[in-house]
């Protein structure tokens, strides 16, 4: 894992005391909330439903056991004992008094965290594949690509401001786990003749209007990365507009002049660029590739015992290949049946915590997923493993199921929200939550979304759910054929809302015209987009 | 009938206007008839309350009910955690809500 130079150290140590001398300033009176706002904002700090909200970043969805360990401190003592992992590989609290957000920050500097990049419309925290450094299918590490996007985006003088917030994801698998064509820029690391190089895909996003990024340039040599992002930004913040919040995206503008308009311009800028000389010495990736060499595997290769049926159901459903012989990816599933998607306690965490150092070379990962994954467990010690989240209720084995639901914190903390995402997610599990039926129903990826915003990735599900508000009632759009992965697609809306009981029997008729039609091997999706809308249409709406 | 909210500004706390002052209890929470955008002012300005809004509510024999499932559940709390409400010992009191 990366860590902190002297340099990061002071800008971040440097960043919480002038917080905390705009927080003493506007307790004191001494700025109104307008002022406040935006400073505040980039600090993480929202003003949600019932109290502040802080957003910690956790960059690219990769932190150590003593980074996980302050996490549950930070819920323990300043919050109500959780925290709420988000669809941006990010934790959320809930109930953060304003008083004590500048000590909440000196304490995450301590452990090399900080809030910055989690709000405004600055380059957000860069996210990645949570699988990176261990997936058997990665072309190379995306982690110190991430984390030199990183270093290069953080307080970045020229993207501070940008017309919208701007987010970016790194993978170098062609299987994509971290819905990087919804991005605005999604980077897919790639060899071309032996040579590192990344394709580079801009202006895709979720939210009002969801776009799937086109491909601007095929091949940008690993050499050139930076100068190209570079150029990307500044033409989109020469040209994104500022004058209407709702059309500001870098995605809007590639829709309005097209991708080949915004392809020629970006081609020219980085003509220019290039000789500035912002792509980083070698020695400086060097010396940030050495933080992310592999760990020291030395297990043997050995099958863990399957006679604990539990145990079996989990390894098979949770529990993915690693590249290492003799190791495993353990994911956790943060989607107990009825629970909240994302929720942890900080016991929970502590225990996730205790697992990485024990048995995971010290290292956690944040899905976008809202789950938490243990990325190099020796095979032996699976078993162990499984027990100690057993215990802890950490141990649902439905990675990717029906009920592995992502959900937007919704109306009953989102000040942005129109209706509730979680009590939908909580009887949607509920109604399956019998094993079998979800084994059978195979890979679905259901995610609901409690306004048009998309924070709970609606649009890329196998099944979506948008709450909307319906004269000041809570009403619930379904769409399907939707997909954040490789085979990314926009899920379409397949008609009539319902209410809140409505759209859990609707989901429950679509899995059962998808049982009825469904051929071999296809997934929920894979039905849909044989057979389109029409059989499951009739089924719901007769 | 007309409510004034808002939230603690070191809290962030949902807060309602009683008439003479800031209660996190809706019950307490007085009619301010067209008076709102001048209390609204003079208590921003005053610094007692942050980020303040009017709302519309229906009087009932329990106290004021926010006319918007979102004021409800800020009235109340959040919906899928009875124990952080500010009603814990009572597990119906999110019926109030819906």
């Amino acid at each position: 894992m990366y860590k902190y130079d002297n340099y990061d150290q002071a800008m971040v140590n440097a960043r919480v005391a002038e917080f905390r001398d705009q927080i003493n300033r506007r307790i004191a009176g001494e700025m109104t909330e307008d002022q406040f706002k935006p400073l505040r904002l980039m600090n993480g700090l929202y003003l949600q439903l019932h109290a502040y909200m802080l957003r910690v970043a956790i960059p690219y969805g990769t932190l150590d056991s003593r980074q996980m360990r302050m996490l549950a401190h930070i819920a323990r003592k300043y919050d109500r004992d959780y925290g709420h992992f988000t669809t941006r590989q990010n934790i959320q609290y809930n109930w953060i008094k304003l008083e004590d957000c500048a000590d909440i920050l000196e304490e995450l500097a301590t452990v090399e965290m900080h809030a910055i990049q989690t709000s405004g419309n600055c380059i957000r925290n860069i996210s990645s594949d949570q699988y990176a450094g261990a997936a058997a299918d990665e072309v190379t590490d995306p982690r110190p690509w991430a984390e030199l996007l990183r270093q290069w985006s953080t307080f970045h003088p020229e993207f501070s401001y940008l017309p919208r917030k701007f987010k970016i994801a790194v993978i170098a698998s062609s299987e994509d786990r971290a819905a990087m064509r919804l991005h605005d820029i999604g980077l897919e690391l790639v060899r071309k003749d032996g040579e590192l190089g990344a394709r580079v895909f801009v202006g895709g996003g979720m939210g009002r209007t969801p776009m799937i990024a086109p491909e601007i340039n095929p091949f940008v040599k690993a050499d050139d990365l930076l100068s190209y992002l570079e150029a990307c930004l500044r033409v989109y913040n020469r040209y994104g507009r500022r004058d209407n919040m709702y059309k500001a995206r870098i995605k809007i503008l590639i829709h309005e002049i097209g991708a080949d308009a915004y392809r020629r311009q970006v081609a020219e800028e980085f003509a220019h660029v290039k000789t500035l000389g912002i792509d980083p010495p070698l020695a400086e990736l060097e010396r940030i590739s050495a933080f992310f060499t592999p760990p020291a595997y030395d297990a043997a290769n050995v099958e863990p015992d399957r006679k604990d049926p539990d145990f079996a159901l989990w390894l098979d459903q949770n529990v993915k290949p690693h590249k290492q012989a003799g190791y495993a990816i353990v994911n956790i599933s943060l989607k107990p049946i009825g629970g909240i998607p994302g929720d942890a306690t900080s016991k929970q965490i502590d225990v996730m915590a205790d697992l990485a150092e024990k048995y995971s070379f010290d290292e956690l990962r944040v899905t976008h997923a809202q789950n938490i994954v243990l990325p190099y467990v020796a095979k032996r010690d699976l078993y162990a493993v499984w027990q100690a989240l057993r215990d802890a209720k950490l141990a649902d084995a439905n990675l990717d199921l029906i009920s592995d639901i992502i959900a937007c914190p919704g109306l009953d903390y989102c000040s942005l929200a129109n209706a509730r995402s979680i009590p939908v997610a909580q009887k949607i599990a509920t109604r399956f939550a019998d094993m079998d039926r979800q084994r059978d129903l195979g890979e679905l990826k259901l995610k609901i979304s409690g306004c048009i915003n998309a924070c709970g990735h609606h649009h890329a599900g196998h099944i979506g759910i948008l709450g909307v508000d319906k004269k000041g009632v809570e009403n619930y759009q379904l769409t399907f054929g939707g997909s954040g992965a490789e085979d990314v697609s926009i899920g379409k809306i397949i008609g009539p809302g319902f209410d809140e009981d409505g759209v859990v029997d609707a989901v429950e008729k679509a899995t059962e015209v998808y049982k009825a039609l469904r051929e071999g091997d296809e997934r929920f999706v894979d039905t849909y987009r044989r057979v389109g809308l029409e059989p499951f249409k009739e089924a719901i709406y007769g | 009938m007309k409510l004034l909210t808002g939230n603690d500004l070191g809290s962030g706390a949902v807060t309602w206007w009683t008439g003479n002052g800031w209660s996190i209890h809706v019950e307490d929470a007085a009619d301010v008839g067209e008076h709102g955008e001048a209390i609204l002012h003079a208590e921003e300005g005053a610094r007692r309350v942050n980020a303040p809004y009017i709302i519309d509510a229906l009087p009932t024999e329990n106290g004021p009910r926010p006319a918007h499932i979102k004021d409800r559940i800020r009235a109340l709390g959040p919906t899928v955690r009875t124990d952080l409400t500010l009603k814990p010992a009572d597990p119906a009191a999110g019926d109030w809500i819906i």
